[in-house]
């Protein structure tokens, strides 16, 4: 079965923009609340971050239901994660800084929830940079393992969303419960790829 | 067996609204007594302290305050809910009539004050200051409330009277947060060192905007130290007791490298996790930068004598 060329494709493209639509609405409509510069950042944020975790489901959804062609929706959402994940930063620079570098500055060298959220941004950056067929192509087997950055950009994420709280940490323990299945299961894939070859050693 | 628990409420002490009604109305006409010294009409409305209240000595003439609803709708009560919205419809159901406030510990005269017959004593004003979270954020609010040093006076502290703790109210029936027994230990405790609380910028605030709190906001009484991060300004209060030594206060205990006593702010003093160098200004729209946080909150001049040869990003 191949899904990349029938009418989910396209439908999941515009899909994924939804999220930005519902924010526009509501910025026009000024449903953000007190603080909207705040909400726009944790609202942003969440999209990043949900959709590293829907890229990171391909391939478990993958490998259970025996489905092919997905790794064009995992490259989609990828790209999705690192679009919101813009915006998200774009947000901070420009909609609550206003580009005043001296106070970003200030900012993120003493914040150090920032120092994660940087972090996870710049590896998403660079998975998105080598995205194309012509990247993977010239950087061969070394594309695999620099796009298994993508673990370490997710628990960054995290990281970067609950080290900013003062007590409520309901949301962001629920993201490291869905990472921790996301990541467990390829724990366990390894492991069982693994044990013939010590078998035979 | 029965167990009897400190929670149930006699139905004889269940305000009947048309009494608490009433009662809201007497309080009205004291303030209004209060308030007619000045020469004004003050009490405009059943629904309002009054619009021309004198100003605090301290009252920002510069400050703008901002919106009334960003105000009520943006607030940190722990009690209710951990997010700043909820608690505007969950403490709607907290019980503020009678209200009373207990005064103990290193005074000449201690006891139980009703609410009333505490604001029949002092002179409400309406001041306007600056009000800044320790998450990075403020707003202007037009309190309206009397210096805190005019009850302690009243009640003449003893010179061993070095520290000033404050309780909040314990009601976890109306409390859904205390009643869970979540995050901090119930009820909220600050403090304030004897003479931050004498100085004459701290405040006791009934009301806002003028009008009386609303609940979310600490009704019917809480305390304002406007220099100081916005957790140190504890609402509903209902124990002010004087020390020999320095209480033990909530966000302290829960996280003593994070949230100090003192709490001032200050710019060059970042939270272990983030950095309090600038601030976003409630009410300022996107594509406005962040307000740069002032030392004590912009009130140096007033207080800045009070920390002189302290280490502040020791005592922070």
């Amino acid at each position: 079965m191949n899904f990349r060329f029938n009418w989910i494709w396209p439908f999941t493209i515009a899909g994924c923009l939804i999220p930005l639509l519902w924010l526009v609405f509501d910025i026009a409509y000024d449903n953000l609340g007190s603080n909207p510069i705040q909400a726009l950042h944790i609202r942003l944020g969440d999209w990043a971050l949900r959709f590293l975790c829907i890229t990171l489901a391909v391939t478990p959804i993958q490998t259970f239901t025996k489905w092919r062609g997905m790794s064009d929706y995992r490259q989609l959402f990828g790209l999705y994660a690192f679009f919101y994940a813009s915006l998200h930063v774009l947000g901070y620079l420009l909609a609550d800084h206003y580009l005043e570098w001296q106070v970003i500055g200030i900012d993120i060298i003493e914040s150090s929830y920032i120092w994660f959220g940087v972090l996870a941004y710049f590896i998403v950056f660079l998975l998105a940079m080598t995205t194309s067929k012509w990247a993977k192509k010239r950087l061969g087997k070394s594309w695999k393992k620099l796009h298994r950055f993508i673990y370490i950009a997710v628990c960054a994420a995290i990281i970067h969303y609950f080290w900013q709280l003062k007590g409520n940490l309901a949301e962001p323990l629920f993201y490291l419960l869905v990472i921790f299945f996301l990541l467990g299961f390829r724990a366990l894939t390894w492991l069982k790829n693994r044990q013939p070859n010590e078998n035979t050693g | 067996m029965i167990v009897k628990s400190q929670n149930d409420i006699p139905a004889s002490e269940i305000t009947d609204p048309l009494i608490f009604k009433q009662r809201r109305r007497i309080i009205k006409a004291m303030l209004a007594t209060t308030i007619a010294g000045v020469g004004t009409s003050a009490v405009a409305d059943d629904k309002s302290i009054g619009t021309n209240l004198p100003k605090g000595d301290f009252s920002g003439e510069l400050l703008t305050p901002s919106p009334a609803n960003l105000i009520k709708n943006y607030t940190n009560y722990y009690e209710f809910a951990f997010n700043k919205e909820d608690s505007t419809t969950l403490a709607q159901s907290l019980r503020i009539d009678p209200w009373s406030v207990e005064i103990s510990g290193e005074v000449e005269k201690p006891g139980t004050y009703a609410l009333e017959d505490v604001l029949r004593q002092q002179t409400l004003k309406e001041h306007i200051y600056r009000f800044r979270c320790v998450e990075a954020w403020s707003m202007v609010i037009p309190w309206v409330g009397f210096s805190l040093r005019d009850l302690l006076k009243s009640v003449k502290p003893l010179s061993t009277a070095r520290f000033v703790k404050f309780t909040s109210v314990y009601q976890p029936e109306a409390m859904p947060r205390q009643r869970a027994n979540a995050m901090l230990d119930w009820p909220y405790v600050e403090g304030l060192r004897i003479d931050e609380a004498m100085h004459p910028l701290t405040l006791l605030a009934v009301g806002m905007y003028g009008d009386f709190l609303p609940k979310q906001n600490g009704a019917p009484l809480r305390l304002v130290v406007p220099w100081k991060y916005g957790f140190k300004s504890i609402k509903a209060i209902v124990k002010i007791e004087l020390l020999k030594t320095p209480p033990t206060t909530s966000w302290n205990k829960f996280s003593p490298g994070e949230y100090g006593f003192y709490a001032n702010v200050n710019p060059s003093v970042a939270h272990p996790r983030w950095s309090q160098y600038s601030e976003r200004q409630l009410g300022s729209g996107f594509f406005t930068p962040r307000r740069r946080t002032e030392l004590f909150n912009g009130y140096g001049e007033q207080v800045a004598s009070l920390y002189t040869d302290m280490d502040l990003r020791h005592f922070y």
